[in-house]
């Protein structure tokens, strides 16, 4: 290999060390005989055992897949439709406000967003007298960050989409309606796909604004981790690690296959 | 060239105009076309016949004039409803159907029966000759096939206007010469009228009944193809279509086409004559192009064709030769 | 279009301007303990002024300020290796390469700061690494030090240097370098004067990507740092959760907000800019 081939790949091996070492060591620790993570003591599935028997944390991780599949539904519907105003709305200042406004969740500090989506729920229910502190105002907030992720997919796909193809729709007696659902809407569906996979591991991984907007009667799985690791390093822990990162392994992979196009 | 039709208007397109931003595509064009007729707008890059050519089909909205077709006001109409269709030039077909739903798209979307839209597509496929390819996808079909499945998906409905954007223009050069005469029988065999775009002065010759050239946003001529050749009616068509020499006479100009004019060793004895010194020989085959210096007019072009099969040319380069030609065979041009 | 445009403006409107605003009306009025909400409405500057006059916030403003700052430039030095080495790449290799950066973020945040945790803890791997190579002679817990916190905050957010790095490091019309090379100019000198301003819109794209959400960052302060780490996220969660001083914190937020809203915009603008030349 040459200098510069070399100075990429050492670049590159480094840069990957450092985001898989903790990974791969979490999921290695998960069969550790012993509870430490520092020293090995022997093959053992005792914890991934003791994680599947443990109660709560199994409650937990069914609220957050609830939560989670009714989140990216919500936010791919309306992602699609912010997605596609950006993508095809005529360049103005209107247009550029309203991008705006779409991408500004997803670089806002949580706890930002937070406070002030439980002050809204705090104010509903001195107004309206609802809706109670539990999944449906976690889903809410959660479908108001995915948003943006959604429409970024949507917007960058449709930026490639061939209008030509819209046009001849058109041109053959459809209606702009109908175009969009036999023409466009088949065609970027692999995006809006993907777009929800992602807004679904957004939604399972969440805490911070999980942590505002919960009642005190739901815990979702990362506000049982969190409780669980403040306390300390806990081999359930490592477990439950293992199978996230399989499971995201998976989803990526899923929406990569997704989303290949054949030129 | 085809027999004339019966003179009866299918468009008439009066003042139209169409503005992006600072720029005018489109500026002010009256044109009229008739039912039966092969029309082609022919113009360089930016003359603005493909913004006429979406205007008639309802992608852009004039800014100012209006469109006719067949009696009725469609200048605001949406695409979806007019009764005219468009082969596109990169064909548009859509990727997720197969050839077959391809063709029945737009019968779908008239509410037509499913046994109605299987027999019609099958008599379009058919018509095209591409019967046996109805389960491909586009993806798997040649440039060639393509088109006809674009055709076909167009012609299925049978428009009042079928509209075609550079219908021959991505198609390699073999492959163009037997489109060009496949698209004009089909033509004459429907009996629809055809508007077509292209930049291509000989294919727009050979197969219009009569065209329009354009400049600029302006229509500079209407007429067939003979009168267009013969009686340019500026130095702009003179030029554009064909070779010309662009002559001064008696306060205006003389179009004066290359196959025109004699080459002679000796004076001939023309009404007109010029002297002149041979710059360059172009040997193209059926016919050679001698670029001359002349005493008096310029640079000129002279065209003869090879008939001898043993000499390449009857003359040689920096040769002294004769030019000349006959009272009538050149047209005054005022502009 | 008009629904298209509609629904995520409303739903935008409400769940995320609005809430805005209610912050803001909280943050004016005062704690009351013995009420829930435990607030009283009104008009009054006082929470700002504490924030503003008392050291403890201010020192935690600062190192907030400080700390992301920090950690977006060690980012950014890794992040841009990484991704100039993954755009110089065979094309074939590349959806691999990207996707092994982009995976790390689908898998779950706290996992991977839980992971850190165990990894930076006394006699944990890193310490005992530290050991044995002589680098240091007890170097103890890094757990809990402000460098286990700017290593987290690096750690979480390094795709999101990576990715719009990528993306604009791939347009580079490598014909550009070639012809740098051709007028004299050497490897070193061609990066420094072409691919790297070329490359600017990417560098301050993932710099903001990495820095606004890091100033208001909680988990890897709370997990990997110290008492002694103060940032601003932390003690807005403090004030709410532990003091139960809403108003307090919504003044904490309402700062945040100011103080992010320059970043903000610029990142708006950047990335309005690429979706004009896009479409």
């Amino acid at each position: 290999m040459n200098g510069r081939a070399r100075f990429a790949f050492t670049v590159l091996a480094f840069g990957y060390a450092f985001l898989y070492l903790p990974i791969v060591l979490v999921i290695v620790y998960s069969f550790n005989e012993s509870r430490l993570v520092t020293v090995w003591a022997g093959f053992s599935t005792k914890w991934w055992q003791a994680l599947f028997a443990n109660e709560a944390m199994l409650d937990a991780a069914w609220l957050s897949l609830r939560i989670a599949l009714v989140s990216a539904t919500a936010a791919a519907a309306i992602g699609l439709a912010a997605g596609y105003a950006l993508a095809r709305a005529p360049s103005s200042f209107g247009r550029t406000l309203f991008g705006s406004l779409i991408i500004a969740p997803m670089v806002m500090p949580e706890v930002v967003m937070g406070i002030s989506m439980l002050l809204l729920f705090v104010g509903s229910e001195q107004i309206f007298g609802g809706p109670d502190r539990g999944f449906l105002t976690i889903a809410l907030a959660h479908t108001t960050f995915s948003i943006a992720f959604v429409a970024i997919v949507v917007q960058a796909r449709l930026a490639d989409f061939d209008r030509s193809l819209e046009e001849a729709a058109m041109d053959l007696g459809a209606t702009p309606w109908v175009t969009f659902r036999t023409i466009t809407l088949p065609l970027i569906a692999p995006a809006v796909g993907s777009g929800w996979l992602l807004a679904f591991t957004l939604s399972l991984d969440d805490l911070i604004l999980t942590q505002f907007v919960a009642g005190a009667q739901s815990q979702t799985l990362p506000m049982r981790v969190y409780s669980s690791v403040r306390l300390g390093v806990d081999p359930q822990i490592n477990v439950l690690a293992t199978i996230i990162v399989c499971v995201a392994a998976c989803a990526l992979i899923l929406s990569g296959w997704l989303t290949r196009r054949k030129v | 060239m085809h027999a004339g039709p019966i003179v009866d208007s299918i468009v008439r397109i009066e003042g139209l105009t169409k503005r992006f931003g600072a720029i005018t595509a489109v500026d002010g064009v009256d044109l009229e076309i008739r039912r039966g007729e092969l029309f082609a707008l022919l113009g360089g890059s930016g003359c603005g016949k493909t913004t006429l050519l979406r205007m008639l089909a309802g992608f852009e909205v004039p800014d100012g004039g209006r469109i006719v077709i067949d009696g009725q006001d469609m200048t605001g109409v949406p695409p979806h409803l007019r009764p005219v269709n468009m082969m596109f030039q990169s064909y548009a077909l859509f990727p997720h159907m197969d050839v077959a739903a391809n063709v029945g798209y737009g019968l779908r979307r008239e509410g037509v029966r499913a046994p109605e839209i299987a027999a019609r597509v099958a008599e379009a496929l058919e018509q095209v000759k591409l019967a046996d390819h109805a389960a491909r996808r586009p993806a798997q079909l040649s440039g060639g096939q393509r088109q006809r499945v674009a055709l076909a998906r167009a012609l299925v409905k049978r428009p009042k206007l079928l509209l075609l954007d550079e219908p021959l223009a991505a198609l390699d050069r073999k492959l163009r010469e037997g489109t060009r005469f496949e698209l004009v029988r089909l033509q004459e065999q429907l009996g629809l009228t055809f508007v077509m775009v292209t930049h291509d002065q000989q294919e727009s010759m050979s197969m219009a009944t009569r065209l329009a050239v354009m400049n600029t946003g302006r229509v500079v001529q209407v007429g067939t193809p003979h009168e267009i050749y013969e009686r340019p009616a500026s130095r702009f068509v003179a030029d554009f279509i064909g070779i010309a020499n662009i002559l001064e006479a008696d306060g205006g100009w003389l179009a004066l086409r290359p196959e025109r004019i004699t080459l002679a060793a000796g004076r001939p004895d023309t009404a007109n004559t010029v002297a002149g010194k041979i710059l360059d020989i172009a040997y193209e085959g059926d016919r050679s192009l001698y670029r001359i210096v002349t005493e008096g007019k310029g640079t000129m072009v002279v065209s003869t064709a090879n008939v001898d099969r043993m000499q390449p040319a009857s003359f040689a380069r920096d040769q002294d030769v004769w030019l000349g030609w006959s009272a009538d065979a050149g047209h005054r041009l005022s502009e | 279009m008009r629904y298209a445009i509609a629904l995520p403006f409303l739903w935008l409107v409400v769940f995320f301007l609005l809430p805005f605003a209610l912050v803001l009306a909280i943050a004016l009025g005062t704690n009351a303990p013995d009420v829930a909400p435990p607030v009283e409405l009104g008009f009054s500057f006082k929470n700002f002024a504490l924030l503003f006059s008392d050291d403890l916030y201010l020192a935690a403003w600062l190192s907030s300020l400080r700390i992301a700052a920090t950690s977006t430039l060690i980012a950014l030095l890794l992040g841009y290796p990484m991704a100039y080495a993954i755009a110089r790449a065979r094309p074939e290799r590349r959806p691999l390469l990207l996707m092994l950066v982009v995976l790390p973020f689908w898998t779950s945040f706290l996992i991977r700061i839980y992971a850190w945790m165990g990894l930076l803890a006394k006699n944990g791997l890193i310490d005992q690494f530290l050991r044995w190579s002589g680098l240091a002679d007890n170097p103890g817990s890094i757990l809990g030090t402000e460098w286990a916190v700017h290593l987290g905050i690096v750690y979480a957010y390094l795709p999101f240097m990576v990715l719009p790095l990528y993306a604009t490091l791939e347009k580079l019309d490598s014909s550009l370098l070639e012809a740098a090379a051709d007028l004299g100019a050497r490897p070193l000198t061609a990066f420094l004067t072409v691919t790297l301003p070329l490359s600017l819109p990417g560098i301050v794209a993932g710099c903001l990507l990495v820095f606004i959400p890091s100033i208001g960052e909680f988990v890897i302060p709370d997990l990997l740092g110290g008492t002694g780490t103060l940032m601003i996220g932390k003690v807005l969660w403090d004030e709410f959760f532990t003091n139960a001083d809403w108003p307090l914190a919504s003044a904490v937020a309402i700062c945040l907000l100011v103080l992010l809203v320059a970043p903000i915009a610029l990142f708006q603008r950047q990335q309005a800019r690429s979706l004009e030349r896009r479409t």
